[in-house]
């Protein structure tokens, strides 16, 4: 086992929880993330591993599914497979070991930031974050949007509960802009 | 103080009481007022200057389309001038201010203007301030912008948030007058997603201005009860305070929700205004009517009002200009206006109508074809002159006269997308015409359907037309259903100072004129005279104007054309188009994995792109950037130094056919490089320069890792992806951006490599044999950490780069640090960085500055003839291979103790100094420690054959001329022994 | 502007970059007879139609598809979006 100790996108040791009114953002470090592209003519192979991989069947575009490993679509033949962290530091090589051949892999893990929106209101923030119609996205659904001009993945849980995935090295700015958005709309 | 002029009824909460400041005397209003309808109610009707003659003005209307009540808000840094007292609401405190006017409003200086209006016609400026040029910067336009100001500037800045904001719908629905409410009602009741906007704090219309009833209800209470049943809808929006500013592609429609500019103090991080951008399937415009006045002699006292206005501020905000008011009118609704001012109490002078056969009323008097001829009261309305049916004229005694010429739909945004709107003759208007954006239809009085209950059914319907809905409509209420009579009448002949444009002063006169000297289009009159030109965009004035026109060339109004408007429909702050958009938030910061250590370390940081890097670290006692960095070189060189170079952008490339694939974008060859080795490629754009360049790592037979440059990482992934997608769509190629999951640093210098053997997993041999010079594998780190080391150099030291997992670069850079002590190591930033490179002479951004070939970088043999490649066809074309072509090389001043700087030209020892015999020029230099001597890189004709002549160095802009010898690039270690040890 | 994306629908212009004309997906043969010509055409030349017009965009802030969208220049009517990656098989481009 290695020795270093690492931080999260935000720089702390200790992810940062920010709740205005009934809304919480949760910066959210344990997830392990790998990118899987099906190689030419290998499409339908691929899907069948990545579905035996996360359990169910590969998601459509827009969506994502699976559980403890899940998978949401990034691409034309292409997902990105989520997993915690703790049991799957080594995701891109479990995928890799899934899929052979079939698709390429190539882990993400430290490629992204999660944070986590929750509550009643979480609508009244997204609407002020990024073009998305968040009203009518249903739990499962899985979209790009620009926000603050980076480009993220918004993932519906509920329509209280979404995850917004953005590029690491601009956590600081995202989380500002979440956190500006939510003392705004709540 | 008393409010003298504020009636009965109304909706204003007469249980509360604000008071609020203008021109520093205080007043008091009630909730529900508006600045003007607050200042007519304390018995204030001056309340402007006009832009160019200084007139004394007052409020003309009770809306947005306000050309006169402008003024200033609050004080300080809120200061915001050039708002329209008629849409302001107020609040408790609200401190307004007129404005244009010096020393006071009633005492103007600049009022001698307006003697001097002869002078001061169409054309004015254009006539007299033609020359000489150069006065116009120094002494017109500073004269001219001071006597012309609308309002003042605090020139501090806005400490007011803005946002911006995306919302969707089936339908949007602009206006909430009758046509509006009832639209949102069949549609909300339907079921749709719909979002209805109003400019107004209380929605409503003119429902809120009238004194009849809808059903069994006054209009006001049914307006009240329909928005209740709306608000209760989930699937209904309701924004007042909302203006649609713009309708564009797409059914995008803009709009500005002012949701902090009626209250006193904002909470702390709310908007005072958001910009929101709504997405539609349909719109639905019901932004009703406009009334239009008629141009008479000095018809532009204060006390001279639509006469619609004076029903509003009588009906819905309880007050009147005056207790004594006449109308001046073409049609039937100015009567309404007086049975209703009447039925408040205010005393009718008499109603003027221009026709013969206007109606008559028992409770006062109206003059049948009778005309106003002239007004009097320098500061306010005292008396008018009539010309009565039989010629003769007639005083009345009156302080505010209410003037109605019909009605204009409010055409704006079917205008947005270069539509024209056609004339109707039954309302001697401009109705919208066929060519309306997609996706929008038009009801109620917007539309022409100026009826209460028109407007009602109109909502319904339209609603359902543009849905689609199958559904019974709701019951539109009994409502009133005149029919319209009106004379069309645009201005009493012979008048001269009439006022059409009472914004941009332009008269009756003015129009003549410019037709006179012979602007005949409509767009030439309006930029000549400045008809229609001003913030409200001409609303009351263009169709007079037009009218006026017409009648002159002997035209139809029709015939003679109209203008069209476009986007926003009213005046919008910069502030709210910025939104968060401004200082630290104008774009998002990327920071690096070692930030928050280097931040520790007391390092400088630079903006490359939107990354923070680290520029050089500074220690005690170092006073110059330049102690520090030469100190950074010297010791990387003399030992080992560290560097973060995550920024530079990393492209995952997989697939049977990576190597094929990097074929083409690379002008060198990469399909035999060995798994386990890197190589330098540089990438063409397809015309022959140089893109971009960087490493290719190759980790297996079908995964490659590919480095681009830190500016043109997300340009680089761009062209891979159209190079992969449009040009070879069957080759097997994957591609992914890794630049953010990986924390790569350079470790440079002669310990580089006893330093890394210190973190290195020990089963992993980094020993020059088993991992030589472009070397790269897959390895462990720290007891089994994942990590990727390259063997690569930009300094021109034995040099690695070692990846490992974002998350824990910081401890990576810690541990490098504490282990490297033994070796004396150092951190270095940015420039230090530089300098070794231009001390080895690699090229970078300065060299690849999107003009150069490869030939010019001294890489022409690169370009493989073997294989196609993006860029090299075009690269062989005559003009980028001419004998004289720029080649890079290396520049030492000839005295050391001389500065060589970046962007000076080099010259032939001797012989002029001119861009005709120019010879090359400098695109990066530096100090170089290790030669102790300022040293350069730059593009040289023939460069390649001139090492060891003496040249000049100049800048003439700096005076600068130095004497400098043509070296090779390769300052230091040109035989590449350190980077192989 | 919204741009109707094949595999996606309806989605903000903001999301996307432009490139230019499609015809970029039509490189010469670089061993032609007249490959420079065709070349020198190919990096240069370009149509300017008041009207339909064929044109590459990205979506950068999306699936980073390239696409073929068919855009009416004076009007911002889009009769047609494509992955460009199909036009281009379509053209006989493969490897």
């Amino acid at each position: 086992m290695h020795d270093l100790a690492a931080i999260t996108a935000l720089g702390g040791s200790e992810p940062r929880v920010d709740t205005v009114a009934d809304v919480t953002c949760t910066e959210v470090p344990d997830v392990a993330l790998a990118s899987v592209t099906a190689r030419s003519s290998q499409e339908t192979k691929a899907q069948k591993a990545l579905t035996k991989l996360i359990g169910v069947t590969t998601p459509d575009i827009g969506r994502f599914a699976g559980d403890p490993v899940s998978a949401f679509w990034t691409g034309p033949d292409q997902w990105m497979v989520e997993a915690p962290f703790e049991t799957h530091e080594d995701l891109a090589q479990q995928v890799k070991d899934a899929v052979g051949g079939t698709a390429s892999v190539t882990e993400q893990t430290d490629a992204w930031t999660r944070f986590d929106l929750n509550g009643a209101r979480v609508l009244a923030v997204l609407e002020l974050l990024c073009p998305l119609n968040a009203r009518k996205m249903a739990e499962g659904d899985a979209a790009r949007a620009a926000i603050h001009h980076l480009g993220c993945f918004v993932l519906c849980h509920s329509p209280d509960a979404f995850s917004v995935y953005g590029p690491r090295s601009s956590a600081g700015s995202l989380h500002h802009t979440i956190t500006t958005a939510m003392k705004a709309a709540l | 103080m008393t409010q003298a002029n504020r009636l009965s009824g109304g909706l204003v909460d007469r249980n509360s009481t604000l008071s609020f400041r203008f021109d520093n005397r205080n007043y008091t209003a009630h909730p529900g007022d508006t600045l003007a309808s607050a200042l007519l109610a304390n018995d204030v009707r001056l309340i402007g200057r006009s832009f160019k003659y200084h007139r004394p003005r007052g409020v003309l209307t009770a809306g947005s389309e306000e050309p006169n009540g402008i003024v200033e808000l609050r004080t300080g840094n809120r200061q915001e001038p050039n708002t329209r007292a008629t849409t302001a609401e107020v609040y408790e405190g609200l401190d307004a201010r007129s404005q244009n006017r010096w020393p006071s409003l009633k005492f103007d200086a600049l009022a001698i203007n307006d003697r001097f209006s002869n002078f001061l016609t169409a054309g004015f400026y254009y006539k007299t301030f033609m020359w000489p040029a150069a006065f116009w910067e120094k002494l017109y336009e500073p004269i001219i912008r001071k006597a012309a100001g609308l309002g003042s500037l605090s020139m501090e800045d806005d400490p007011d948030e803005y946002d911006k904001g995306f919302r969707h719908c089936d339908l949007l629905i602009i206006g909430a007058g009758p046509a509006g409410l009832m639209a949102a009602l069949t549609a909300g009741r339907a079921g749709s997603e719909v979002i209805l906007a109003d400019e107004d704090f209380a929605l409503g219309g003119r429902l809120n201005s009238e004194s009849f009833s809808l059903g069994d209800d006054s209009a006001s209470d049914w307006a009240a009860a329909t928005v209740a049943e709306l608000s209760a809808l989930p699937n209904v929006r309701l924004m007042p305070r909302t203006t649609v500013i713009g309708a564009f592609d797409h059914g995008i429609y803009g709009a500005v929700e002012r949701t902090g500019d009626h209250v006193a103090a904002l909470p702390a991080g709310k908007p005072r205004q958001i910009l929101w951008r709504i997405y539609t399937k349909r719109a639905l415009l019901c932004a009703g009517a406009t009334e239009r006045p008629i141009a008479f002699e000095n018809n532009d006292r204060p006390g001279i009002m639509l006469a619609s206005a004076m029903r509003t501020y009588a009906n819905r905000f309880a007050t009147t200009a005056a207790q004594r008011v006449a109308i001046f009118t073409n049609n039937d609704d100015g009567h309404r206006t007086a049975i209703d001012l009447r039925a408040k109490g205010v005393k009718i002078a008499a109603v003027i109508d221009v026709r013969d056969d206007a109606p008559i009323n028992y409770d006062f008097e109206v003059l049948k074809g009778a005309q106003v001829v002239d007004t009097k009261g320098r500061l306010g309305l005292t008396f008018v002159e009539v010309a009565l049916a039989d010629g003769s004229r007639r005083v009345l005694e009156c302080g505010a006269l209410g003037v109605s010429g019909g009605w204009n739909p409010n055409v704006h945004l079917t205008c947005h997308h270069r539509g024209r709107p056609v004339w109707n003759d039954d309302l001697a208007a401009f109705v919208p015409g066929g060519d309306l954006p997609p996706g929008m239809t038009v009801a109620g009085a917007a539309n022409g359907t100026l009826s209460t209950h028109g407007a009602l059914l109109s909502g319904a319907e339209g609603a359902a037309k543009a849905l689609g809905l199958k559904c019974a409509l709701p019951d539109v209420p009994e409502a009133e259903d005149a029919a319209i009579n009106q004379t069309p009448f645009w201005y009493v002949k012979g008048c001269a100072r009439a006022w059409l444009d009472q914004q941009n002063d332009v008269t009756v006169k003015d129009v003549k004129l410019s037709h006179q000297e012979g602007f005949r289009s409509v767009e030439h009159l309006k930029r000549y005279t400045t008809l229609g030109m001003a913030t409200d965009q001409g609303k009351t004035s263009n169709m007079g104007g037009l009218a006026i026109m017409a009648e002159m060339a002997g035209k139809s109004i029709p015939e003679t054309g109209t203008t069209i408007f476009r986007p926003p429909y009213t005046p919008v702050p910069i502030a709210t188009f910025g939104g968060r958009m401004k200082g630290q938030d104008f774009h998002p910061t990327r920071l690096t994995p070692s930030h928050y250590w280097a931040k520790e370390r007391g390092a400088v940081f630079i903006e490359v792109g939107n990354w923070l890097r680290a520029q050089w670290f500074p220690l005690p006692g170092e006073t110059h950037w330049r102690e520090s960095v030469d100190r950074e070189v010297r010791q990387t060189r003399a030992s080992v130094g560290v560097c973060d170079c995550t920024t530079l952008g990393k492209i995952d490339v997989q697939g049977t056919d990576a190597a094929a694939f990097l074929n083409k974008v690379y002008c060198n060859g990469f399909a035999k490089l060995a798994v386990g080795k890197t190589r330098y490629g540089l990438m063409l754009r397809e015309d022959g320069i140089a893109m971009d360049d960087g490493t290719a790592a190759r980790l297996a037979e079908d995964h490659f890792v590919v480095t681009t440059t830190t500016a043109n990482a997300v340009n680089v992934y761009r062209h891979m992806e159209f190079v992969r997608q449009c040009l070879f769509p069957d080759m097997d190629v994957q591609l992914i951006s890794t630049t953010e999951a990986w924390a790569q640093y350079a470790v440079a210098g002669p310990n580089s490599r006893k330093l890394l053997q210190k973190i290195v997993d020990p089963e992993f041999d980094i020993s020059n044999d088993a991992f030589p010079f472009m070397g790269c594998g897959n390895i462990t780190v720290c007891g089994g950490l994942r990590a990727r080391l390259f063997r690569i150099s930009f300094s021109g030291e034995l040099a690695f780069e070692i990846a490992v997992p974002s998350r824990y670069g910081d401890a990576l850079m810690r541990r490098l640090m504490r282990d490297g002590e033994e070796f004396d190591v150092v951190p270095y930033g940015t420039e230090a960085l530089g300098v070794m490179r231009i001390e080895k002479g690699h090229a970078a951004g300065n060299e690849l500055n999107g003009t150069t070939t490869a030939l010019n970088l001294g890489m022409g043999r690169m370009v493989s003839k073997k294989k196609d490649s993006i860029g090299s066809t075009l690269s062989e074309r005559e003009g980028l291979n001419e004998p004289d072509a720029l080649m890079m090389v290396g520049i030492k001043p000839v005295n050391a103790d001389d500065k060589v700087t970046a962007g000076a030209h080099l010259m032939d020892a001797s012989g002029p100094v001119d861009a005709q015999h120019d010879q090359g020029y400098v695109t990066s230099a530096a100090f170089s420690p290790s030669l102790d001597c300022h040293i350069g890189l730059a593009f040289l004709k023939n460069g390649g054959a001139r090492q060891g002549e003496r040249m000049r160095l100049v800048s003439p802009l700096t005076e600068e001329n130095v004497e400098v010898e043509i070296v090779s690039a390769h300052f230091v270690d040109p035989e590449g022994e350190r980077l192989r040890a | 502007m919204i741009i109707p994306h094949p595999l996606l629908g309806p989605r903000d212009s903001s999301e996307f970059v432009y490139l230019g004309d499609a015809s970029l997906i039509d490189r010469p043969d670089w061993q032609a007879e007249n490959a420079a010509e065709a070349f020198y055409d190919y990096a240069y030349l370009r149509g300017n139609p008041a009207g339909e017009h064929h044109e590459l965009w990205y979506h950068e802030g999306g699936d980073r598809s390239w696409l073929v969208v068919t855009r009416n220049t004076v009007t911002h009517e889009i009769s047609k979006v494509e992955l460009a990656r199909d036009v281009a098989r379509a053209q006989g481009r493969s490897k």
